[in-house]
């Protein structure tokens, strides 16, 4: 189909766009970023934006930098700029790993980090990566500019605690320690499709044992979250197929699977112990 | 329902200008199509799953049914029908008629722009990463093989020149 | 004197490149949407399955029309003449009632593409719904709703066959084995989804309509009665088609529409389907349930085949085939390729409120060949004899051999491809890495799947299903100019398959020119001879065997012109290279003064007549193509996914006019397979609503999913078809989904599992781990 009519406006600064963003948040004004996310369901007609502020002119919103220990990831960074490590030390290569597995190339070139934060499909990785390293999203908008932590951000399928009018300026991640393993799992039907389930883990390893440890579950749930049952299973242990494993039941136990097409909930539930334990080889790895 | 006025554009398309005025909401593989006259860029899907809309903007494969015709004022676009230059094919084409790598043809531009920008940008890809980036755009006819062994035929070729 | 004395085998057998392609490759394809038109229009369609249309307002100053505004435009009708088919209505806009969601309901005119959506979104509509009736065993139990009331049972087509003396053979048997098989419903999915442009030509009041489709001449015949004009009134054009894999050899009644709306608006008329309109509303198929048991002697000889077919048509039965087509293909051709002499089958085709059904690349093959093959390892495992050596018991390798169903199988070669398969395979070799994979928690699986293809078969096998409109035979009109360029009008009509190439080069051997100077040309009613166009694996055999007829005559005209310019016998005359030449001599004339003569200096020719133009048609009984699939599989018993290692075919098809293009046949044909056994699957739920509405949902694969295909050519040349070709297009689907399943059954058989439904999907390959108890 066709979209529905809108009114277009292509704001060169931050300050333009949350001014417009003010004016026609509460006539359906939307941001335009990659539009990878948002114009195929404008295309189904299923979301029907009156009014589309392109942000994609905007030059401070492309940022990619390092500020106090965090890298911060402006609005209109796409996903391709991943692609080679943007920095140094295991946040970097996670950062690239994950990336492979969003869409296709021709969507890495157009679709945004932030964008996707914004859309808040339960299936994205780039969600699950926020919710997992605990990352702070910038929302500034004409009543002013405010953090969230991601717990906070994240609301549930498709929704976030973005007011109407606000705009996700930026998302910064910590930047893990030297000593941080890393490992991402994702199972989906075709290459490129949403993840039905994906577990993404980190932890330090200090003589030989697991501290500090992180388990994300993705795809699974209304959103993204760190299990804590299946990180208090690694706390201080060694790792192992058998702790993997128990971390994976821990996971599995804890989850409240969502169902669709692809997955019941017990086969949800399955996949969550699966992609678990295989995210946690790949980081022992 | 919202009535919005026309928008003056300017799409570059394979080097020429074409001044067009069309609603906001006009993608840019309609407005390629239909208010430039380039048909040979294909809708397949109209919701960025399929790839035969795939476009080149400045330099970068895109899915033109997901952009509007608006955001690509003035941007460099090509298409397929400014792959061949003063009539000598790309390598590209020529390596889909020696390979037999289509067969409707519906699909074939998408894959040819897709192919043209992946290895124009990274010339030096990895086979592994160049097939990864074949599993973009679908095709029903071919059942890919002989996709891949044209992009391949024309990726080392591409190398030599 | 054998039929192919003369073929020389210069360009027949050679891997040219197509014809087709130098226009495709720079964008300079036409295809239908690429029309520019006056007027747009956008399909109002039923948000549910079932229900009496109450009211229908279209907003103020909308041009909207619905049923009671297409005066005089007959529903469509097909027709079947046996096997108790109840002929039923598909009106072209739905009327009073609608039977499936996504029939259209009322048709937006507007002068643009996205006003016809605007105003066809604010259509209100109000449909009082009413039960809905949704898989095929809930139509045939008790208080089902009734779908037409001409089929107060929802049995539209019902066909019994048991051959003398079964029931003494069944009775008889040491093993009986048993398979229940379900097909989940699957949609073609060509890449360019349907569309139509009428145009309105005031002069002569003709309406032209390019289309997508792989059957002008039907569109035409069809259309014009349907909307009551004559036949040479309507012009119909299939120009470049994006696929169509039989979606689109069925009549469609949006096509309709768009030439009655020509002719009322006098004006040109466009509509470009759009891909959520295909998944929902344009020909699904393969909707079937089927039980097949076999009867087996103890050393592993399969005496009889039992078999019951229930196949969904959806909501309303199919131009021209009619919707019988899938119960009645599976019952005539159920035995496959083996040598069984007592069968006995029920088949029915019902209605259901869901889309209606249309051939898909194999038809019921691919399910018929899923229920065989599978009850083949089933019965291999049961009376623990090898797979192979339990094929190698029951494969037809006799010929002519004539089925339990009367169908006749010429020169093939089902044991030796077979074997071909398995030699490339080795079976000892890779059960050693099955073993050692197991040891370490890894599944992988052998299956292979065996089958004949039926393809080429002209009016004999039509007539004898019954169907009001016989279709069969092909003509080609073959031409050489003055200047000695050839053009071969046809009426098949290609869309992927390089038949322009294929028959060039076909004449080129007849002729001795270059296939350059040939011209196919096809598609376009104005211009080319009635034909039946391209679909169940016939171009090559009919429309190359006419074109071989035809090519011959202007051959035999060319002789004997030379001969007598030459002043030789015209036995001594050779066509090749351009010329005309006599034999052993360097005497010889380029073949464009032959063709100058023929025309501008005929009066030395009276008896030949002036020209170079023949006609030739061509009506085969038919022949069998076969293939042995075997297919390498790991199953991830952790997720249920599962990754194909080795995909081999081994084929026959005859003689392979372009094999590189044969070859792409099967590639795409196997793709679809795969797609078929693992991947695609329309799901509606139990309200009639389809949930599988984009291509999120509905999933085609990547080539991340297809693996390379491994290619074994046999050549049996059979005298069953003029060319010796056989037909291939469909064979790669057909043997896809057995050999998948039974790869993946052999992978899992630690668990005893034994999958029956496809796509086998990891939610059911992950439900039948669970079920079997032994896996954790």
């Amino acid at each position: 189909m066709k979209p529905a009519a809108f009114t277009y406006h292509a704001p060169k600064t931050v300050e333009d766009a949350i001014t417009i963003l003010n004016e026609v948040a509460p006539d359906d004004g939307r941001v335009l970023a990659g539009g990878q996310s948002l114009v195929p369901t404008m295309a189904f007609r299923m979301a029907r934006p009156a009014h589309l502020v392109d942000i994609n002119g905007i030059a401070a919103l492309e940022k990619l930098t390092v500020e106090d220990g965090r890298l911060v990831i402006g609005a209109c960074t796409r996903h391709a700029a991943f692609q080679r490590p943007v920095v140094d030390g295991p946040l970097g290569s996670l950062l690239s790993f994950v990336m492979r597995h969003i869409a296709h190339y021709p969507i890495r070139t157009r679709g945004t980090f932030c964008g996707s934060l914004a859309h808040a499909d339960p299936a994205s990785e780039w969600c699950l990566v926020a919710a997992t390293l605990g990352a702070t999203i910038t929302a500034r908008s004409a009543n002013g500019t405010r953090q969230l932590a991601a717990d906070d951000f994240f609301d549930w399928a498709m929704t976030t605690n973005l007011a109407e009018n606000e705009l996700l300026a930026e998302v910064s991640l910590p930047l893990l320690p030297p000593d941080t393993r890393f490992g991402f799992y994702e199972f989906s039907r075709r290459a490129g499709d949403y993840a039905i389930a994906m577990a993404l883990v980190t932890y330090r390893l200090q003589d030989g044992r697991m501290v500090e440890p992180r388990i994300g579950i993705g795809g699974a749930e209304g959103r993204p979250r760190r299990i804590s049952e299946a990180e208090t299973v690694l706390d201080g242990k060694a790792p192992g197929a058998d702790v993997f494993a128990q971390a994976g039941e821990a996971a599995s136990a804890a989850v409240d699977p969502m169902e669709d097409l692809q997955a019941n909930a017990k086969f949800r539930r399955d996949l969550v112990r699966t992609v678990t334990r295989r995210a946690l080889e790949r980081a022992a790895a | 329902m919202v009535v919005t006025k026309k928008v003056d554009v300017t799409l570059i398309i394979n080097g020429q200008t074409h001044n067009i005025s069309v609603e906001p909401r006009r993608t840019l593989a309609d407005a390629i199509r239909e208010d430039c006259g380039q048909t040979g860029t294909h809708i397949g899907c109209e919701h960025g799953v399929c790839g035969a809309c795939t476009v080149l903007i400045d330099g970068a494969p895109a899915r033109s049914c997901l952009m509007f015709a608006v955001q690509a004022d003035g941007k460099a676009i090509r298409t397929v029908e400014g792959l061949a230059e003063g009539g000598k094919l790309h390598p590209l084409q020529q390596a889909f008629m020696d390979c037999h790598g289509l067969q409707c043809g519906f699909c074939t531009p998408g894959f040819l722009m897709l192919a043209t920008g992946v290895l124009e940008r990274e010339p030096d890809i990895s086979d592994e990463d160049l097939i990864d980036v074949l599993s973009s755009n679908l095709c029903r006819c071919t059942g890919y093989q002989n996709i891949i062994k044209a992009v391949r035929m024309a990726a080392e070729q591409m190398r030599s020149n | 004197m054998s039929a192919h004395h003369h073929d020389i085998k210069s360009w027949v057998g050679r891997s040219i490149r197509r014809v087709e392609d130098p226009a495709l490759i720079t964008g300079r394809g036409r295809f239908t949407g690429d029309l520019a038109a006056q007027r747009w229009v956008s399909f109002v369609r039923s948000p549910v399955a079932s229900g009496r249309i109450k009211r229908i307002a279209p907003p103020p100053g909308a041009t909207v029309m619905t049923a009671s505004d297409l005066n005089g435009v007959k529903p469509i009708r097909p027709m079947l003449h046996k096997f108790n088919y109840i002929p039923i209505c598909h009106p072209i806009l739905a009327d009073g009632v609608v039977r499936f969601m996504g029939e259209p309901v009322a048709v937006v005119i507007a002068d643009t593409e996205e006003e016809a959506e605007d105003i066809a979104e604010k259509v209100e509509l109000e449909i009082e719904e009413t039960p809905p009736l949704i898989d095929a065993r809930a139509a045939i139990g008790d208080g089902a709703p009734i779908v037409h009331h001409e089929a107060p049972a929802n049995v539209i087509v019902e066909g019994r066959v048991k051959t003398p003396g079964f029931d003494e053979v069944w009775a008889g048997a040491a093993h009986i084995v048993s398979v229940d098989i379900r097909s989940r419903r699957q949609n073609a999915l060509p890449l360019e989804p349907r569309g139509a442009h009428a145009a309105f030509d005031p002069m002569s009041e003709r309406v032209t309509l390019t289309c997508s489709t792989q059957m002008p001449h039907l569109m035409r015949t069809a259309i014009a009665d349907l909307v009551g004009i004559p036949e040479s009134d309507l012009r119909v054009i299939a120009p470049d088609v994006g696929g169509g894999f039989g979606q689109k050899m069925s009549l469609t009644p949006e096509y309709v529409a768009l030439v009655w709306l020509a002719k009322q608006l006098r004006m040109s008329v466009a509509w470009t389907e759009d891909r959520r309109e295909n998944l929902i509303a344009c020909f699904h198929s393969r909707d079937q349930y089927v039980t097949l048991q076999g009867a087996f002697s103890a050393d592993g000889k399969l005496m009889a085949l039992s078999a019951d077919v229930l196949a969904n048509i959806g909501a309303y039965s199919c131009f021209p085939t009619t919707c019988a087509v899938e119960p009645l293909m599976a019952m005539a051709e159920m035995p496959g390729p083996y040598d069984v002499r007592a069968y006995a089958c029920h088949a029915r085709g019902v209605v259901t409120n869901t889309c209606p059904i249309a051939p898909y690349r194999g038809v019921s093959r691919p399910v018929i060949t899923f229920a065989l093959e599978t009850l083949m390892d089933k019965a291999a495992k049961t009376l623990s004899i090898d797979p192979v050596d339990l094929r190698r018991h029951n494969l037809i390798t006799t010929f002519p051999y004539t089925s339990a169903t009367g169908l006749v199988f010429d020169d093939a070669s089902y044991r030796e491809t077979m074997e071909l398969a398995v030699a490339a395979l080795d079976i000892p070799g890779f059960r050693h890495r099955q073993g050692e994979a197991r040891k370490s928690g890894r599944y992988l699986g052998l299956g292979i799947a065996t089958f004949s293809e039926r393809t080429g078969y002209g009016t004999p096998a039509f007539a004898a299903r019954g169907m009001e409109i016989t279709p069969g035979w092909e003509v080609v009109d073959l031409s050489m100019d003055p200047s000695g360029r050839v053009e071969a009008r046809i009426g098949a009509s290609p869309h992927g398959q390089g038949l322009r190439t294929t028959l060039a080069q076909i004449v080129a051997d007849q002729i001795g020119i270059d296939p350059s100077k040939i011209s196919v040309v096809h598609g376009d009613t104005d211009r080319t001879p009635y034909g039946f166009g391209t679909f169940a694996s016939r171009s090559a055999v009919i429309a190359g065997g006419a074109t071989l007829l035809a090519a011959r005559k202007v051959r035999g005209k060319l002789v004997q012109i030379a001969a007598r310019l030459l002043e030789a016998d015209a036995a001594e005359i050779e066509l090749e290279d351009g010329a005309a030449k006599v034999k052993g001599t360097n005497r010889f004339l380029p073949i464009e003064q032959v063709a100058r003569a023929a025309y501008h200096k005929a009066h030395l020719f009276t008896d030949l007549g002036p020209g170079l133009s023949e006609t030739a048609s061509y009506d085969p009984a038919g022949t069998f193509s076969n293939a042995c699939h075997a297919v390498i599989v790991e199953v991830d018993v952790g997720t249920g996914g599962v990754k194909i290692e080795r995909y081999i075919v081994a084929e026959d098809a005859g003689r392979l006019i372009n094999p590189m293009i044969a070859e792409g046949q099967i590639h795409g044909g196997v793709a679809q397979g795969i797609a078929n056994a693992l991947y695609e699957e329309i799901v509606y739920d139990d309200t009639g609503n389809i949930l599988t509405t984009t291509l999120a949902d509905y999933l085609p694969p990547t080539s991340h999913e297809i693996p390379a295909i491994e290619i074994h050519h046999l050549e049996t040349l059979t005298g069953d078809t003029l060319t010796q070709a056989k037909g291939l297009g469909e064979g790669g689907a057909i043997g896809a989904p057995a050999a998948i399943i039974n790869a993946i059954n052999d992978a899992l058989s630690p668990f005893e599992i034994s999958m029956s439904e496809i796509p086998a999907t990891p939610q059911r390959i992950h439900a039948a781990l669970q079920q079997s108890g032994k896996w954790s």
